[in-house]
């Protein structure tokens, strides 16, 4: 028999927070299933850093990890583990020294992981080889805060909280360290590219609209989060007042009067009474959430068939991406 | 893209992998018309929301069911939109041609007062009515739940006595208490937690709406029935109500 690393006893161990930074979320893939009750889906808005965290400590994909937004977090092991981090480019130490995202690292307990703040993007993730151990809510992790439901509270993280690992075998942190090619990492940058497949109420936005809607520069106004980013530029206008009550997608863009666009992400409300051009396809919405205030998008039409062929080809790339192995 | 399913069911695509179902009456001309509040269209949508859970489990991820529309998220990995559509479009043929079961009936109970329900006096003052009659009208219904969102457990309920439909404040309130029963245009509901809201506050429920600690997490689902029955300051005490610190 191997020995159990901690966490078979009664104390949990596992990461304690030192530093909550801006906001750092508990994160699994999403909830799902739970629209009937009104429960949105919540889950990681950078949805490939959050796989790549996972694949690097070899987790299942829907292992919950931490989502960090802007940066500031900070971290001690009370046990020995291996984490990844993932993401924007947030200076990465541990005990100090500078590390690079990207690949997984052997923490010993006491070891304390630090992370500062990135120029470009937002969002950072942190995966353990194992998963954080938290009890899911609706059969998901993901904490969204505007429901108090999931993570370890329902809420952010904060001062002293601890996140226990699971236990995993003392072979597993013999396992070698990984990372991901540099040319394979994504790049964040100011500027984005939306694909969007025109549905919903695209019908009341006239022609004229629709080429002004997708040759215009939009900018991220000071209203961007896990909910929706609302965006700046020109109006546009749809010729209906308001609509009933319907579902809303994952990156459904929602123009309410002003014209101004909302791009609806993970937390969005579930129903709403806007009018939409259409909706964002997965992966251009994982590439939004990475933006800040100022930063540029534009729209580019897409047919739902290349929205599907988009989807399985970003798929199997992701599926033939090896990771070089390294040392400690 | 466009598919007419039956005489009463539309489907538009909505997203990478999310279509709609919109739903209307059979009566209107034109199926492209704007969808209206009914319980006949939401009770077809009740149906259809039964039929593909049955028969869609793999497919499907999730379904937000509204008052005249279906969103269906399903899974790529599963089916693409076209091969979703012609099941759709089989399964649903013949959707809405009645005989559908009516839902649970649920009673809710509210201490209704000028205390408890701080909008009532300017609901009456428009409606020319006493207070009385404002609380009498909202008890007589039998509401149907049209829709589940917004936030947990936030069921729509349909319609109120056009006399007291009130619409929405220009300004939403940063705290509506938790319980508090509310009016919309011709909607009510119960808070189920306290949030912002810009809904016209007449009363507090004292039964819990949502509760993720017990089983069922929520006593309403779309299709159910609702009636409301006043109680008083003290059976709202007795039944574990709150009244909040105003």
């Amino acid at each position: 028999m191997e020995k159990l690393v901690a966490n078979n006893s009664a104390t949990t161990l596992g990461l304690v927070v030192n530093s909550a930074g801006v906001l750092s979320l508990i994160q699994d893939a999403g909830r799902f299933g739970a629209f009937n009750l009104g429960l949105t889906n919540g889950g990681p808005a950078d949805s490939l850093a959050f796989y790549w965290a996972n694949k690097l400590c070899g987790n299942d994909l829907n292992a919950t990890a931490i989502e960090i937004c802007l940066g500031g977090l900070q971290l001690t092991a009370q046990l020995d583990c291996v984490v990844a981090v993932t993401g924007a480019p947030m200076p990465l130490t541990i005990n100090g020294k500078a590390k690079s995202l990207w690949r997984s690292y052997l923490l010993k307990a006491g070891d304390t992981i630090s992370l500062g703040f990135a120029p470009v993007g937002v969002r950072c993730y942190l995966a353990v080889v194992g998963g954080f151990a938290i009890k899911p809510s609706f059969g998901s992790t993901a904490t969204v805060c505007r429901e108090s439901i999931g993570g370890l509270t329902g809420d952010k993280l904060v001062l002293n909280d601890v996140l226990p690992c699971i236990a995993i075998l003392k072979s597993a942190l013999k396992q070698e360290l990984r990372m991901l090619a540099t040319h394979q990492q994504p790049q964040y940058s100011n500027e984005v590219v939306l694909h969007t497949v025109l549905s919903y109420q695209q019908q009341h936005f006239s022609a004229i609209v629709k080429k002004l809607f997708f040759s215009s520069e939009y900018r991220v106004s000071k209203h961007w989060d896990r909910m929706g980013y609302r965006l700046q530029g020109p109006a546009i206008q749809s010729d209906l007042g308001g609509i009933l009550s319907e579902g809303i997608c994952y990156g459904a863009v929602q123009l309410p009067a002003d014209g101004q666009p909302i791009v609806l992400l993970n937390d969005r409300q579930t129903i709403g009474g806007y009018s939409k051009i259409g909706a964002v396809i997965s992966q251009d919405c994982a590439k939004l959430a990475q933006l800040r205030q100022g930063d540029k998008v534009r729209f580019e039409p897409i047919s739902m068939s290349q929205a599907g062929n988009l989807f399985h080809l970003n798929l199997s790339r992701l599926q033939q991406t090896k990771l070089i192995d390294c040392d400690g | 893209m466009s598919t007419i399913i039956n005489e009463s069911i539309r489907l538009e695509i909505a997203g990478e992998n999310a279509l709609m179902l919109y739903f209307s009456d059979k009566t209107q001309a034109s199926i492209t018309l704007e969808s209206v509040i009914s319980a006949e269209i939401n009770s077809n949508v009740h149906q259809a929301v039964q039929l593909i859970r049955t028969h869609l489990s793999v497919e499907v991820i999730d379904l937000i069911p509204s008052y005249a529309s279906i969103l269906v998220v399903f899974n790529l990995l599963e089916i693409d939109h076209q091969h979703l559509s012609n099941r759709l479009k089989y399964l649903l043929k013949t959707c809405g041609s009645g005989g559908n079961k009516p839902g649970k009936l649920i009673e809710l109970p509210v201490y209704y007062s000028l205390a408890s329900g701080i909008d009532l006096t300017r609901i009456a003052k428009q409606a020319k009515i006493s207070v009385e009659q404002v609380i009498a009208l909202h008890q007589k219904p039998e509401y149907r739940v049209y829709a589940i969102g917004f936030a947990p457990g936030f069921a729509y309920l349909g319609e109120v006595d056009q006399r007291i439909a009130m619409p929405r404040l220009t300004s939403p309130r940063l705290k509506v208490p938790k319980g508090a029963v509310a009016i919309a245009d011709r909607q009510t509901a119960v808070y189920p937690a306290e949030s912002p809201g810009g809904w016209n506050i007449i009363g507090l429920c004292p039964v819990d709406m949502f509760n993720a600690q017990t089983d069922p997490v929520m006593r309403l689902s779309v299709g159910d029935r609702v009636t409301f029955v006043a109680i008083e300051k003290s059976e709202f005490l007795t039944l574990g109500g709150v009244l909040p610190c105003l």
